[in-house]
């Protein structure tokens, strides 16, 4: 909304002898924005010179708690050099602004400048500590969701079957789709490159080994795991920090229930359960994917196919991929669950908790897969 | 007072939720200058027409008009012009949670002024002795703040550009009594000295014998009376008279309304 121009706050000046009358007029209001702030400017230094000054508002047609803020503060500036500044023919209405508007100088706070090597030592500091915290936390976590494990064994009546379902279903039905999807698609990806690969050695009926192993022993599990911290991940972290923040979690704890049971136990039971469930699914897409494939490039019948594979694993090959999927659920639930915990009030932490909560997870599993690779390898299985 | 257009007027408006209709062809007209205070039992949809009015809820029927222009007619430039005379209290103050004090009240100035970086400071340390918050509230995120501070602070960002309409939804509900007297002295002060008009949902009784002009009562989707305090205490309606005569209303009852004993 552009207002007109003799509308914008201004104001001129007369002199007589030692006083000045400043004459104010127009509207003086935030909507006029920076010819606000410009006008107020100019009105603490009007009456320089003068040793005593008048503010006439007579001609001011609105005004407004900013500025009448900002003429009380020109006056009291005008004050501050020496000039008897008063306020002149103000409405009641004005002069009850002036009064709650009054001007009073902001204690500023001034922010202590910092040097550089100290604000870097001061955010090594913050981040070590953040590091052991965080190290602390995970221990803690753990043994808090120990304890809730051995009482629910100890006393089943403790443990919550409904709300186990209802994650069983969002974390392990719900996912099947899209993991087969990308397993299936992984599958026919690998088993291509293999017969292309492989084709210049005269080894291309090897891609069938490659496929079987490759996807059984790694990529199957991993990648159902990495779909499964995207998805499930992110929302178990979501879904506590949002609670957190509305002081649900709170709720809870003074109904004498403990958040790790009733929140944080489903959740991980389903993912344990889930994880492994999805990622058998997945090991069917992704060898059915290697077998369209064979098919389509290579022309080989599934029966064949089937017998091939056969011959190239055996039932460890399947095992050493399945045995790591537990572990990965639990690694993924336990860094959603304590991200999520980690939310303070701002939607902004949220969304910081989330992505940590993500990025953290499948680093994690891809670092646990490495592991396993590596025990597998030292006991030869 | 009734003689001027009324800057807040609904005509027959009608807003539901699937089958569930919450408004029932209500009408309410609220004048210039005017403090109105809306009651009604609890979830017989205030908030709902507070956010239909402001074009938040949609409706099913009904025409409603803010400074005289249908909102549903308005070109989106006017509708921006719109936003920014008028300032809202939401019911759980809707701060934004990643930002400061501070900064919640300077976004409508940065959206829709500019001002430098010091005086929207400076005038953010007014809003807030306006509104009775200490001066290192301002440095604070909402979720450090307690309830009742909550509310001023959401109050002060609703004032940041010195509206001509001001919508509160149960504003000194949270707050102690001394703290909504003085919200009730504020608003006061600020109808008086910038000729505000406020459409405040409240169930505070000091607040409608303190403050309010006129006191529109919503039952059954519909505005059952509208009127002066004096009205509502006269009115036989079973509702109006359970709601100020009843056990709560005694104590603060004006001397010469108590019947004798
Ligand atoms: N988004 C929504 N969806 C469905 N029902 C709603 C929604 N918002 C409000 N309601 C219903 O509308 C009614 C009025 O709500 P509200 O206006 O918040 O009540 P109050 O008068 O206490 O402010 C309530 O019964 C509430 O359940
Ligand atoms: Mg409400």
């Amino acid at each position: 909304m552009s207002k007109p121009a003799e509308n914008l706050p201004d104001f001129s000046v007369e002199r007589v002898g030692s006083s000045a009358r400043v004459v104010l007029r127009g509207a003086w209001t935030i909507a006029a924005s920076r010819a606000l702030e410009r006008a107020a400017q100019n009105l603490s230094l009007a009456a320089t010179g003068a040793e005593n000054a008048e503010i006439d508002f007579a001609g001011v047609t609105r005004l407004d708690t900013a500025g009448a803020w900002l003429i009380d503060k020109a006056r009291q500036h005008m004050a501050a050099a020496g000039i008897a500044a008063q306020f002149a023919g103000a409405s009641p209405e004005k002069a009850i602004l002036l009064k709650e508007a009054a001007y009073a100088p902001a204690a500023l706070d001034k922010a202590p400048r910092e040097n550089a090597l100290m604000a870097l030592l001061v955010g090594l500091g913050a981040w070590s500590v953040g590091m052991a915290d965080q190290i602390v936390r995970g221990v803690a976590f753990l043994g808090e969701l120990a304890f809730g494990a051995l009482k629910v064994m100890v006393w089943p009546k403790a443990m919550r079957p409904t709300s186990m379902v209802f994650h069983l279903d969002s974390f392990a039905l719900r996912a099947v789709p899209i993991i087969a999807t990308i397993n299936f698609l992984v599958g026919c990806i690998v088993a291509q490159q293999g017969i292309f690969q492989l084709a210049r050695f005269g080894a291309s009926t090897y891609a069938i080994d490659m496929v079987g192993v490759l996807v059984l022993r790694e990529l199957g599990v991993l990648l159902t795991a990495i779909m499964v911290a995207g998805r499930s991940g992110s929302a178990i972290t979501a879904e506590l920090g949002s609670m957190k923040m509305r002081e649900e979690v709170d709720a809870l704890r003074v109904m004498g229930i403990s958040p790790m049971e009733a929140l944080v136990l489903p959740r991980m039971v389903a993912l344990v359960v889930a994880l492994p469930l999805l990622t058998v699914i997945g090991d069917m897409a992704a060898l059915f994917g290697g077998m369209v494939t064979s098919y389509l490039y290579n022309g080989v019948s599934p029966q064949v196919f089937a017998e091939r594979l056969q011959q190239a694993i055996g039932m460890n090959t399947y095992l050493v991929g399945l045995i790591k999927a537990p572990f990965m659920a639990l690694v993924i639930g336990m860094i959603a669950a304590i991200e999520g915990f980690r939310v303070e009030g701002s939607a902004e932490s949220l969304g910081r908790r989330v992505t940590a909560s993500v990025v953290n997870s499948i680093f994690m599993v891809i670092f646990l897969d490495g592991l396993f690779a590596i025990f597998f390898a030292s006991i030869s299985y | 007072m009734t003689e001027a257009e009324p800057i807040i007027s609904v005509r027959g408006l009608e807003v539901g939720f699937g089958a569930r209709k919450i408004l029932k062809g209500l009408d309410l007209d609220v004048a210039p200058g005017e403090v109105l205070g809306f009651v009604g039992g609890s979830g017989q949809g205030k908030s709902v027409l507070t956010r239909a009015i402001l074009g938040l809820n949609a409706k099913q029927a009904g025409v409603i008009e803010v400074f005289g222009e249908d909102i549903d007619k308005m070109a989106p430039a006017s509708h921006r012009a719109l936003e920014r005379r008028w300032g809202v209290m939401f019911q759980g103050g809707a701060l934004f949670s990643s930002l400061t004090v501070k900064q919640n009240i300077q976004a409508p100035m940065r959206e829709y002024l500019k001002l430098s970086q010091k005086l929207m400071d400076e005038l953010a340390g007014l809003k807030l002795k306006l509104v009775g918050l200490p001066p290192d509230a301002a440095d604070k995120f909402p979720s450090q703040l307690s309830g009742g501070m909550v509310k001023r602070a959401a109050l002060a960002r609703a004032l940041a550009l010195d509206p001509e309409l001001l919508f509160l939804d149960e504003p000194t509900s949270g707050l102690d009594p001394i703290g909504a007297a003085d919200f009730d002295d504020l608003i006061a002060t600020l109808r008086k000295t910038l000729g505000l008009t406020v459409f405040m949902v409240t169930h505070d009784l000091d607040s409608l014998y303190s403050i309010c002009d006129t006191i529109a009562a919503l039952a059954d989707g519909k505005v059952i009376a509208h009127g002066p305090l004096e009205a509502m205490l006269a009115s036989d309606h079973p509702w109006l008279r359970a709601y100020f005569h009843g056990k709560r209303a005694r104590a603060i009852r004006s001397p010469n309304e108590m019947a004798p004993a």
